[in-house]
C-alpha cells in the first residue's frame, strides 16, 4: 500500500455501515469505524503535502498530514498523540465536525477526486486508543494555586479544564444537568455519537483531577459574583437555550416538541427506555420536523427509531441549502426519512383536546441570494396545502442560555442574548470572566466550542500567570 | 448524592420532603422550585420549596403522591440519598410591601405559599392567609401559618373546617371581613389558580400565580415549559414560574399538562387525589 510510487487513488474509502433496514429501528451506532487495513489504505491516499491546506481548514489546527503519516507506518500510538496535542476530544470531533466544511473541504486531492477522509482517521485512532488501553495521561505542570470556574461541562468548558488543569491551575466546573457532556450528551443522539465516548472523555478530565459539580446552576445555585469571591478567574461556557419556534398559530399544541426538549427526553433522559427510565417520550405515527440542520436529522432520524411510519422534514430551501452535515443527510434519506423541501409551515391544527393534527404549509420557490448568500426562498402563491401529522418537531435553532446574562451585572451582552467577547482571546466586558462556545456565537459546532475554548484557557492562562496576585482578589 | 433528612408523611398522600443541599439551602427564596431526581433512571420533577434552613443547609418540600416517580420519592427514609437536587430555580416570587396582601395555598400549594407569607409579612405587608382542601383531615400547617399572618381563614368543601365551600368563596369571605386586597399570591392545582384567577377579576385585585407546567431542564434549555401570558410564549422556568393570572392563557395551558396522562397517570389512577394532577379527580384523563 504504502509503497513509496504513488498514484492518486481518487476514490475514498467507504465507511462501513450498519444495514440501513435494521439501523432505523435501533439506537445503536450507525458509522461502524474503519478496519485497521482500511484506515491504512485510506492514509495511503495522502499526499502529504508540503502545504498542508487541510491543517489550515482544521479550526484547531491539527496536524493532519503528520498523524495520517503515522497511520501509514502503523504507528497509531504517535498518530493520536499528535492528534491530542490539539484537540482534546477526538473521538468525538472524528464522528461529528463537519468536515466536508473544514479540514476535507481544503484537502489538495479533492480538486480531482474524493479528499482524504481525515475525520474517519481520526476517529480510528481515537478508536484505537480507547481499545488498546493505550490512553496517555499528560505531565500537569506544578501548581499554580490558582482557582478556576467553568460554567457548563459541554465541549468549550471541557477543553479550557483540560488545557487549565495541564497548565497547573485548579479546575472546578460547574455543570447544572446530572449529567456532563452538554449537547454531546442530551442533543447528539447515540446512533451518531455513543454515550459511552462522551462519558470517556469526562472521565478523562476528571481523572486529571479536574473537579465536575452537577447539578449547579450557576446564576441561580450562586451566582457569578458569589463564585468569584473563591475563583481567582471563570469561563462562561454555557451553550444554547431557549428554543426557537415559529410564531405560527397553533405552537403551542399538544405533540408540539422543540427538538430540545424532544431529544432531551431521549438521549438524556433515555426516554425509549421507558418506563425502566420513567421519562415518557410519546411514539407517534406521522412525524414532521420543521428544520433543514444537524439537529432536525437527529430528530428525524430518532422519530424513526421510535417506531414512527413516516418521517418528515420540511425545509423551506432546496435540498443544497441543507445546513446539516452531508453524511448526515444520505444517513437520514437511506433510513427512509421523506424530505419535503421548499416548503414552509404556515399553522398547526389541533383536534378538540388540544393535540396538533395537521400541519398547513406553502410552497416555496428560490429567488435572489439573500445576505447569507444563499437563495431567498418565496412562497409560491396558492399553493397552500394540508398534511395529517400526529407530531411536530421544531429544529430552528436557539437562542443562548437566558440565565446567566439575567443575573449578572457588568457583562457585555449581544442583541440575540449571547455574551459578547473579544474574538483574539475571549474574554468578556469583565476583566476575570471569559467566554465561548454557543454562549458567545449561537448555535454553531463542537469543534469551533472547543477552538473558543482552547483561545480563552491561553488568555486566562496569561492573565493567571501575570496580572493577578491571589491577594487581589475581592473577598 | 444527597442526603434525605427526613421524609414525613403530613396527610393522606401529601409529604413532607426534607434534604440536605447546603447549595439550595444558601440561595432558595420564596417562590423558588428545585428539580429533583428519586433515584438514578428517574425523572426530573419539579417542587415548589415549603421552607428551608440556611444553617443547618436543609430545604423543604411538599409533596402529593400522583405517580411513579413522587411514589419514589415518598418511599424515601432518613439517611437514604437522592442523586439529584438542583437549585433554586425559577425567578421567586417578588416581595415587597405591597400592603394587604392575600396568600393562598392548596394542595401542595399550602406548603410552598407558607414561604411567601412569611416574606410578605416581614417585609411589612398585612398578610391574610386562606388554605383550602377538600375537608379537614386534609389540612397541614395550621399553625404554622398563625405566626405569618394577621388572619388565617380555612376553606374545605365538606364544610369540616372554617367555611364551607371552595376558593369562589374568597371574595364573600374577604369582603364580610372587611379586607381590601392589593394583592393576591396562590400557589397549588392548576384548578384552584385558575379559579382564582378568574374570580378575582371582577374586583380588579392583581392575582400572581405560581405555575407547574410539565419541566424537564428547568434551566432555561428545552422549551416543554411554554405557555402563553398575554398573548406572548413565555418559558416557565426562567421568566416564572409565578404570572400574573389575569393573562394567562389556561385552557392552552391545562392541555399541555395533561399531554403525558395516558402514559402516566392511567396505569396509578388511584391515588385518589381531590385536587392535584390537574385538579385530579374530575379530569378525564385521556
Ligand atoms: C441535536 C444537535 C446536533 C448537533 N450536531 C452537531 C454535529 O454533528 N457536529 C457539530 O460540530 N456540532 C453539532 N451540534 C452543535 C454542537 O453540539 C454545539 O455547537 C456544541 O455542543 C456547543 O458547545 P458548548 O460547549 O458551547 O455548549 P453545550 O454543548 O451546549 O454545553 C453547555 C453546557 O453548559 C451547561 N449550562 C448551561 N447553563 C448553565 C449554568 N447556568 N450553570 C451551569 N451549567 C450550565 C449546560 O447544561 C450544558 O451542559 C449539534 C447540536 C445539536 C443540538
Ligand atoms: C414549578 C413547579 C413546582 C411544582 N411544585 C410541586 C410541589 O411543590 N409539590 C408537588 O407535589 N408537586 C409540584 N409540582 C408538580 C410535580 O412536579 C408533579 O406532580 C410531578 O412531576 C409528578 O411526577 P410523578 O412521576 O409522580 O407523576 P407523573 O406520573 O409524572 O404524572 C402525574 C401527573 O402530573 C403531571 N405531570 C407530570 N410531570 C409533570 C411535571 N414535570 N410538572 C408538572 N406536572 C407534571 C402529569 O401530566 C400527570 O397529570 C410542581 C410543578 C412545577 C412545574
Ligand atoms: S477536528 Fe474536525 S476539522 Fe479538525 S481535523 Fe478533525 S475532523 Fe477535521
Ligand atoms: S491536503 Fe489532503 S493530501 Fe494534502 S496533506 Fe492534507 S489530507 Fe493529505
Ligand atoms: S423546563 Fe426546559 S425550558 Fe423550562
Amino acid at each position: 500500500m504504502a509503497d513509496g510510487a504513488k498514484t492518486l487513488k481518487l476514490k475514498r474509502n467507504p465507511m462501513p455501515k450498519q444495514d440501513e433496514h435494521e439501523r432505523r429501528r435501533n439506537f445503536d451506532e450507525v458509522a461502524l469505524g474503519y478496519t485497521t487495513e482500511t484506515a491504512i489504505d485510506e492514509a495511503s491516499r495522502c499526499l502529504n503535502c508540503r502545504t498542508a491546506f487541510c491543517k489550515a481548514g482544521c479550526p484547531v489546527n491539527i496536524d493532519i498530514p503528520g498523524f495520517i503519516s503515522c497511520i501509514v507506518k502503523g504507528d497509531f500510538a504517535s498518530g493520536i498523540r499528535k492528534i491530542k496535542a490539539t484537540n482534546a476530544l477526538p473521538a468525538v470531533c472524528g464522528r461529528v465536525c463537519p468536515q466536508e466544511e473544514q479540514c476535507e473541504k481544503q484537502c489538495v486531492l479533492g480538486r480531482k477526486g474524493d479528499p482524504v477522509s481525515i475525520g474517519r482517521l481520526e476517529r480510528f485512532l481515537a478508536d484505537w486508543e480507547a481499545a488498546n488501553s493505550a490512553i496517555q495521561r499528560p505531565t500537569l505542570a506544578a501548581n499554580t494555586g490558582k482557582k478556576v470556574a467553568v460554567v457548563g461541562a459541554g465541549p468549550a468548558g471541557i477543553t479550557v479544564a483540560n488545557d487549565l488543569k495541564i497548565l497547573g491551575h485548579d479546575v472546578t466546573i460547574f455543570e447544572a444537568l446530572h449529567e456532563s457532556g452538554g449537547v454531546l450528551t442530551y442533543g447528539i443522539p447515540e446512533f451518531r455519537l455513543p454515550k459511552a465516548i462522551v462519558r470517556r472523555e469526562v472521565e478523562y478530565i476528571k481523572s486529571l483531577g479536574v473537579n465536575v459539580v452537577p447539578d449547579y446552576i450557576v446564576g441561580k445555585t450562586r451566582t457569578v459574583d458569589r463564585i468569584l469571591q473563591e475563583f481567582d478567574a471563570m469561563f462562561i461556557g454555557a451553550g444554547a437555550g431557549l428554543p426557537w419556534f415559529m410564531g405560527i398559530p397553533g405552537e403551542n399544541l399538544n405533540g408540539v416538541y422543540s427538538a430540545n426538549e424532544y431529544l432531551t427526553r431521549v438521549n438524556l433522559m433515555k426516554g425509549f427506555l421507558f418506563p425502566f427510565y420513567s421519562t415518557p417520550i410519546k411514539r407517534p405515527a406521522r412525524v414532521a420536523v420543521v428544520g433543514g440542520g444537524n439537529v432536525a436529522m437527529d430528530s428525524a432520524r430518532t422519530s424513526l427509531r421510535l417506531g414512527a411510519d413516516e418521517s418528515h422534514i420540511f425545509y423551506r430551501r432546496s435540498r443544497n441549502e441543507l445546513p446539516a452535515r452531508i453524511e448526515e443527510v444520505e444517513n437520514a434519506e437511506e433510513e427512509g426519512v421523506i424530505f419535503d423541501l421548499l416548503v414552509l409551515p404556515t399553522r398547526l391544527i389541533g383536534d378538540s383536546t388540544g393535540w396538533v393534527r395537521e400541519m398547513e404549509c406553502l410552497r416555496m420557490e428560490l429567488g435572489e441570494p439573500d445576505a447569507s448568500g444563499r437563495r431567498k426562498p418565496i412562497p409560491v402563491e396558492g399553493s397552500d396545502f394540508r398534511m395529517p401529522v400526529d407530531a411536530v418537531v421544531v429544529a430552528i435553532g436557539n437562542s443562548p442560555n437566558p440565565l446567566i446574562p439575567m443575573s449578572t451585572q457588568g457583562l457585555d451582552i449581544g442583541k440575540k442574548g449571547n455574551i459578547n467577547v473579544d474574538e483574539a482571546t475571549g474574554r468578556t466586558s469583565r476583566h476575570n470572566i471569559w467566554a465561548g462556545g454557543d454562549v458567545v456565537t449561537g448555535a454553531a459546532t463542537v469543534i469551533s466550542a472547543m477552538g473558543a475554548g482552547r483561545i480563552a484557557a491561553a488568555s486566562m492562562h496569561k492573565y493567571l500567570m501575570g496580572e493577578a496576585a491571589p491577594e487581589q482578589r475581592p473577598v | 448524592m444527597y442526603r434525605i433528612v427526613d421524609v414525613k408523611h403530613v396527610v393522606p398522600n401529601m409529604h413532607e420532603l426534607i434534604v440536605e443541599a447546603p447549595a439550595v439551602a444558601e440561595s432558595v427564596q420564596p417562590g423558588n422550585f428545585v428539580i429533583v431526581r428519586a433515584d438514578a433512571q428517574g425523572e426530573r420533577i419539579p417542587l415548589s420549596v415549603a421552607d428551608w434552613d440556611r444553617d443547618a443547609g436543609t430545604v423543604t418540600s411538599v409533596f402529593m403522591q400522583v405517580g411513579a416517580s413522587t411514589a419514589k420519592l415518598a418511599r424515601l427514609k432518613a439517611g437514604d440519598t437522592i442523586p439529584t437536587y438542583a437549585g433554586p430555580l425559577g425567578r421567586g416570587t417578588a416581595i415587597s410591601k405591597f400592603g394587604t396582601v392575600i396568600c393562598i395555598g392548596g394542595c401542595y400549594g399550602i406548603g410552598s405559599i407558607y414561604p411567601v407569607a412569611r416574606a410578605m409579612k416581614e417585609a411589612g405587608n398585612k398578610v391574610f392567609t386562606i388554605i383550602e382542601a377538600r375537608s379537614s383531615f386534609l389540612l397541614y400547617w395550621r399553625d404554622k401559618f398563625k405566626d405569618v399572618s394577621d388572619g388565617v381563614f380555612e376553606i374545605t368543601r365538606d364544610g369540616t373546617a372554617g367555611k364551607k365551600g371552595h376558593v369562589s368563596a374568597i371574595p364573600e369571605l374577604l369582603q364580610s371581613k372587611g379586607i381590601q386586597p392589593d394583592l393576591v399570591v396562590v400557589n397549588g392545582c392548576t384548578f384552584q389558580m385558575m379559579r382564582v384567577s378568574t374570580i378575582t377579576r371582577s374586583p380588579g385585585w392583581k392575582t400572581i400565580v405560581n405555575m407547574n407546567p410539565i419541566m424537564i431542564d428547568g434551566t432555561g434549555m428545552c422549551g416543554v415549559c411554554r405557555l402563553s401570558v398575554d398573548g406572548q410564549t413565555k418559558f416557565a422556568c426562567v421568566d416564572g414560574p409565578d404570572f400574573d393570572g389575569h393573562k394567562i392563557d389556561w385552557d392552552e395551558f391545562l392541555a399541555r399538562r395533561k399531554s403525558y396522562s395516558p402514559e402516566e397517570v392511567e396505569p396509578l389512577r388511584k391515588s385518589g387525589c381531590g385536587s392535584h394532577a390537574g385538579c385530579g379527580g374530575k379530569e378525564q384523563g385521556r
